[in-house]
């Protein structure tokens, strides 16, 4: 479904779109594709949902909001997808997954995350959510972030390094 | 100090860029402004960090396959621990959080085989369990975030 160069222009927008008069020529330029046809594929990428987003990914922490939590509620596995499409609605809510529960020692499938300027303010959001949300009578855990090890790896090195040894022979 | 158009550039081009072969003339003539002023903002607000990049969300799983994994490590094993993991090119966003699940990050692989053979190494080498946690579903609907620029 996605062929290589593909895989290689989304790498490249991945890296961020240079900051150029004609930004697609540049990348066309490292794939050897002409700017039209760079074009063509990310407006495909973008309408087959693979390219979520294509603009500005502000950095949170640089623009004040130093409190980030990951709130995790344990909810029936029938109702999730009903309360995700709520939690959802909220615009101090970044993320809204499902993921599976892991037994007893943790027990939770609805995870969000909340930014704001600081702890204060982040928990007034999840009282706001809690209330809106009939959230009161779910178990739920509240992980706020402290220090940050890694922020951004080789996203798609390992992707990468296998196509070398297909492209290799 | 950010200026208006700083301020424009930060919060009303989070959700996509004009996909046009001149995005940041578009963006200069929806604001009044020259394709100079925008690109020269864009620059300072990089090299300040105030954004991480302009470019793409991918959605998840489409190309190669990614969890969160969290562990649980004693205090004074963490850091020690999170080097041992961030040597791995596969991990992504490594925070600590305050829980006894206290150390929280994503990987990302080609396929699945691959993802379990690091979280095997990854339990050998560092002696901790993990807990897998794969995405199921995703309800986020993105219509990016608006920032208060008071205080």
């Amino acid at each position: 479904m996605i062929d290589v160069v593909n895989r290689q222009l989304i790498e490249l927008l991945q890296q961020g779109l240079p900051l150029v008069s004609r930004p697609y020529a540049v990348i066309g330029e490292k794939l050897g594709l002409c700017e039209d046809e760079v074009l063509v594929r990310v407006r495909n990428l973008k309408q087959q949902g693979i390219i979520k987003r294509l603009g500005v990914v502000v950095n949170h922490r640089r623009l004040g909001y130093k409190a980030n939590a990951m709130v995790v509620f344990d909810v029936p596995d029938s109702l999730i997808s009903q309360i995700g499409g709520h939690v959802s609605r909220f615009n101090f809510v970044n993320l809204c997954y499902q993921r599976p529960k892991q037994g007893s020692q943790w027990p939770y499938n609805l995870y969000c995350m909340i930014h704001g300027k600081n702890k204060v303010t982040v928990l007034k959001q999840l009282d706001h959510l809690t209330e809106s949300c009939g959230l009161h009578q779910f178990k739920r855990e509240i992980l706020f972030s402290k220090q940050c090890f890694k922020q951004r790896g080789a996203l798609y090195q390992a992707i990468e390094n296998q196509e070398k040894v297909i492209n290799n022979g | 100090m950010l200026s208006s158009l700083h301020k424009q550039l930060l919060n009303d081009f989070q959700q996509d860029l004009p996909l046009s072969a001149t995005p940041y003339l578009d963006i200069a003539n929806s604001l009044g402004v020259t394709e100079n002023e925008v690109l020269a903002a864009f620059k300072e607000l990089q090299d300040q960090q105030f954004i991480a990049r302009i470019g793409s969300v991918i959605a998840p799983n489409l190309i190669g396959v990614s969890s969160l994994i969290a562990m649980s490590v004693p205090e004074n094993k963490l850091q020690k621990t999170a080097d041992i993991i961030n040597q791995y090119p596969e991990v992504n966003h490594n925070y600590e959080r305050d829980n006894r699940f206290n150390l929280w990050f994503v990987l990302i692989a080609k396929d699945s085989e691959s993802l379990q053979e690091v979280m095997t190494d990854m339990e050998l080498q560092t002696g901790y369990k993990m807990l897998y946690l794969p995405l199921l579903a995703d309800y986020f609907i993105n219509l990016g975030f608006e920032l208060d620029f008071n205080d």
